[in-house]
């Protein structure tokens, strides 16, 4: 019984016992459903917050964990192993909120088949808090894998157009890399006797650093699809473009964080010496990343589009934080992940409000919007700045963070890196805002625009949140670093005994 | 005849005996109801005669049979599909107007052969099983004359039976040439005592491998399949997609893993070879199909190559035994994925072979979530997608290849199942992002399948370790 309330299994089983609690609601009875998946994921979100309480954030290792026997015969050794640390709190966080924005923001766009779409989202939340908190590889990958099923059912029921290529793309593309993770899984039960977590940490630096390589790289297949990283990008523009907004977000803000949280929480960890040797090299792809991005998004015409390559450079940022392997980079990295949930969701959620309303997201279609709809423009202004980094502003604290990690890096070995990346900021503030310009300023010349109602109080209560953090976290970061530092020195402190002991 | 002898064949006679009294009783009352219910008595009651028998490692007939664990967990499956196919068979007869009583009686003699094949330890022995099982199933696969693709996969499953069957008497010939007897306990005392001509012996497995390689659709000796499986009334493609493979597979592991692991160097190649093709193959041809029937055949050989690709690490003896049990569990999760989808196949089938093309599915999750939840689940469990029989299964099985240190066949193996996620996610697709007006057979016992196979894949997936547990214990008894 004591399992029940412990405040991991409520936070992701919760959403899942709503979803089960949905089937029994008759689908004509859309407010009732709409409501009553709302009202989960905010307990859902409350309970986050119990489980915040209860974080030491001095503890540098893992907490609130259960350890419980799973699947053991045969030579098994898998476990019911969860847990959480200062390396995944964040984002069970940023999961736990962005899940009830999310489905606030659907309450007009989604009108078909209302109860499918609210129990796939509530699926799809309990899977993607599951990734984060598992702690033994199996059950990871259970996780893992699961969430694409959801995803791919909201993209492909309730997208654009082009929906059912995007969502067979979706799947085929990040199935891809996990199946090739799932042999490396294998190889490491076998080999190393358990699929906990924790215990192959402690164990990896003893794998020869060949090996580690190549298990690096399987796990490696597995994520950068996920995060994506270039050049393994090509499903996320199809993805997101097609996907309803609620998806978007939700892709965007948690989805490919999945893929940055495996480098931090297996691939580094687990194979320390093969990250060390790869550095720069997953450096370099994470840089031509951002430039890409970058300047592939300066070439978009549809607005959904270009946020999409934006979270390709944003998320080139990530990577390249977490590569430096010193404190800054990761801790940089990791609040990165958390600013570009808000800002790429807040954006996307943006997006959906006036395609909404126009039922076009063409650039040229738009212009002088500021006077019809200030108060969207004003929003549209201030997550535009953050998504660009504008110091005050969240994004700035992590990129900046980052450069200075990745520009004092040992494991990268060169401070051209953080150069390059630091033009991708320029970039990034270019194509932002181009974007902002072509939508809000100019005359306001278009029939249709000058009709557009401005926002209503639900779309600003889904926005308020994450303006409220966009500048907590620009102002006043040190709360979000201190959960994080114990662990992040943790690791890096790990890494630095495998390097010793690799070289003697 | 001695008390251990009729004991190890207890069950077996008990299921011939009343298949014989339900046959004369069909005859003379002709009410095809009190034959359904007395061929359900007539399993249920032979299970709980073969559940007995756990444990009991039994030897009979001078070691022709032998009752081990890994016999009784097979048995189980045996009776346990069979049951399953009367549910789904007894409305789906009569919606067909094909409703005769011989099916059920034929039923129970093709179980009776599996039975005996999952307790033969002698190759005479595996042929009389091989035989038994099969010709009341070519007669199952023509069950539905008139219809010429009925008739049609009557004759082909008989001719290419009968054809590998010739294979397997052919081995088993060069076999007992080669050793002098024909029991597996013989052979294997033989190849100890350096006393058997290794060529010949190993020539002979091959033809005999070659020969279960027919039955249970392993490329390139699996052309009968898409036919057979299209042209067959869809309830006797059901049993036979588990119940023959299952046998076959019961006879490759006896004789190759209890009974000639010294051959491994030899036969090993064969079967990574054959285990890739197949995956290959059977995936890649399925991509190309608009018949549900004719993609799930296809599917079916796949998965004959993942069951296969369990048997290359059969020689390492540290592995053997892993490798047996994955391929148990296997088999145990496509029998419950396997009926399921069938069963959903079975509600949208109309008379005349009409609604079994995909297109037909459009508009199904619309119209009748449950039934489209089902089928998305039994998609998914087919492509080995967590939490579902189908990636347990998976999971086990790719440990076994890796433990033998195959990775090679095992990248090939998760490559291929990505193709498969391609067919399977398709009917997904067109279940609940096509529109369309299906209409969806709704009748008790169907629906009560398709709901208890689909809880089963996905509840004995989280809890697969009293499972897995079953499935290890269930060791061949070694010579």
């Amino acid at each position: 019984m004591n399992y029940l309330l412990h405040p991991l299994i409520l936070v992701t089983f919760f959403p899942l016992l709503g979803s089960l609690a949905l089937l029994f609601i008759k689908p004509e009875k859309k407010n009732t459903i709409r409501w009553v998946a709302l009202i989960t994921s905010l307990l859902t979100f409350i309970f986050s917050l119990l489980m915040l309480a209860q974080f030491n954030a001095n503890n540098p290792n893992i907490q609130m964990e259960i350890d419980n026997p799973w699947i053991n015969v045969a030579g098994w050794n898998i476990n019911f192993h969860i847990g959480v640390d200062g390396l995944s709190i964040l984002l069970i966080l940023l999961t736990t909120l962005l899940t009830p924005i999310s489905i606030l923001s659907t309450w007009t766009a989604i009108d078909k088949r209302v109860k499918d779409f609210m129990i796939f989202f509530l699926l799809l939340e309990t899977g993607m808090i599951g990734v984060f908190i598992a702690l033994d590889l199996f059950l990871f990958y259970v996780f893992w894998e699961f969430t694409l099923v959801p995803m791919y059912l909201l993209i492909g029921i309730w997208g654009g157009p082009r929906r059912i290529y995007a969502a067979i793309k979706f799947f085929l593309y990040t199935m891809a890399g996990s199946i090739l993770m799932l042999l490396a899984i294998l190889w490491l039960g076998i080999r190393q006797g358990t699929f906990s977590v924790p215990e192959l940490i402690a164990s990896g630096a003893n794998i020869p650093v060949y090996i580690q390589i190549w298990l690096f790289l399987a796990f490696a297949a597995a994520f950068a699809i996920k995060v994506p990283m270039w050049p393994l990008h090509s499903w996320l523009p199809d993805a997101h473009v097609q996907a309803p907004t609620a998806g978007s977000v939700i892709l965007a803000g948690v989805m490919l964080k999945m893929g940055t949280y495996g480098f931090l929480r297996f691939n580094i960890p687990m194979f320390p010496n093969a990250a060390i040797k790869l550095a720069p090299w997953m450096a370099l792809f994470a840089v031509i990343g951002i430039l890409y991005g970058a300047a592939v998004s300066y070439a978009q015409k549809d607005v959904k589009k270009l946020v999409a390559y934006s979270s390709v450079s944003h998320l080139g940022f990530v990577m390249l934080g977490l590569f430096a392997l010193n404190p800054q980079g990761i801790q940089g990295g990791i609040l990165q992940m958390v600013n570009h949930g808000l800002s790429t969701g807040a954006l996307f959620l943006l997006v959906g409000m006036i395609y909404e309303r126009r039922h076009t997201r063409d650039m040229d279609a738009f212009g002088g919007l500021w006077k019809a709809m200030p108060v969207y423009g004003a929003l549209t202004l201030i997550v535009t700045l953050s998504s660009m980094g504008l110091p005050g502003l969240n994004g700035f604290v992590g990129e900046f963070t980052i450069l200075l990690g990745s520009f004092g890096s040992k494991a990268i070995g060169s401070p051209w890196f953080a150069g390059f990346a630091a033009i991708g900021v320029i970039l990034a503030a270019v194509y932002l805002l181009f974007m902002f310009q072509k939508l809000f300023l100019g005359p306001l010349d278009k029939e249709e625009n000058k009709i557009l109602k401005d926002l209503n109080a639900r779309e600003i209560i889904t926005m308020v949140p994450l303006l409220i953090l966009i500048f907590w976290i620009g102002l006043y970061p040190k709360p979000f670093f201190a959960l994080m530092a114990p662990a992040v020195d943790k690791l890096v402190a790990a890494l630095q005994t495998a390097a010793t002991i690799a070289m003697h | 005849m001695t008390t251990t002898d009729l004991l190890s064949v207890f069950p077996l006679l008990i299921l011939i005996l009343w298949a014989c009294l339900v046959l004369l009783l069909d005859v003379f009352l002709k009410r095809e109801r009190l034959t359904t219910i007395l061929t359900a008595i007539g399993l249920v009651v032979t299970l709980g005669f073969s559940i007995s028998q756990n444990n009991l490692n039994l030897t009979g007939f001078n070691n022709m049979v032998v009752v081990d664990n890994f016999a009784v967990y097979l048995n189980i499956i045996f009776l346990g599909s069979g049951l399953l196919a009367i549910s789904l068979a007894h409305d789906y007869l009569k919606r067909m107007g094909i409703n005769r009583g011989e099916f059920y009686v034929l039923l129970m003699f093709s179980i009776s052969g599996m039975m005996l094949m999952a307790i033969a330890a002698d190759l005479i022995v595996f042929f009389l099983a091989l035989e038994l099982l099969s010709i009341p199933l070519y007669v199952l696969a023509a069950f539905a004359r008139p219809r010429v693709e009925s008739e049609e996969a009557g004759m082909k499953y008989f001719l290419l039976g009968a054809f590998s069957g010739g294979f397997v008497v052919y081995g088993i010939a060069l076999v007992f040439g080669a050793t002098a007897t024909t029991n597996l306990s013989g052979i294997a005392a033989r190849i100890a005592e350096h006393q058997a001509d290794i060529p010949l012996l190993t020539i002979g497995a091959a033809l005999i491998l070659v020969g279960f390689s027919f039955k249970v659709a392993v490329v390139p000796f699996q052309m009968w399949t898409p036919d057979v499986y299209h042209g067959a009334p869809s309830a006797v493609t059901a049993f036979m997609a588990i119940g023959a493979k299952a046998a076959g597979f019961a006879a490759l592991m006896r004789i190759f893993v209890a009974a000639l692991p010294t051959l491994s160097e030899q036969i090993t190649p064969i079967i990574w070879v054959l285990a890739a093709l197949t995956m290959i193959v059977g995936n890649i041809v399925a991509v190309a199909q608009s018949n549900i029937k004719r993609m799930l055949a296809y599917s079916s050989i796949a998965h004959a190559g993942y069951i296969l690709m369990a048997l290359v690490s059969y020689g390492q003896s540290s592995v053997a035994s892993v490798s047996v049990s994955a391929a148990l569990f296997y088999l145990l999760s496509y029998a419950v994925t396997n009926f399921g989808a069938w069963a959903v196949v079975i509600a949208v089938e109309k008379a005349e072979g009409k609604g079994l093309a995909l297109d037909d599915y459009a508009g199904i999750g619309r119209k009748y979530p449950a039934l489209a939840a089902a089928m998305a689940i039994f998609m998914l469990s087919f492509t080995g997608v967590p939490p579902t029989l189908g990636f347990v299964g998976k999971f086990y099985l790719f440990r076994a290849v890796i433990d033998g240190g195959y990775i090679g066949l095992a990248v090939i193996g998760v490559l291929t199942s990505l193709i498969s996620a391609f067919y399977y996610l398709r009917v997904v697709v067109i279940m609940y992002m096509r529109d369309g007006e299906p209409e969806v057979r709704s009748e008790p016992w169907l629906n009560l399948t398709t709901a208890f196979t689909a809880i089963a894949t996905i509840v004995l997936s989280i809890f697969s370790a009293p499972i897995l547990q079953w499935a290890s214990q269930a060791i061949l008894s070694t010579f």
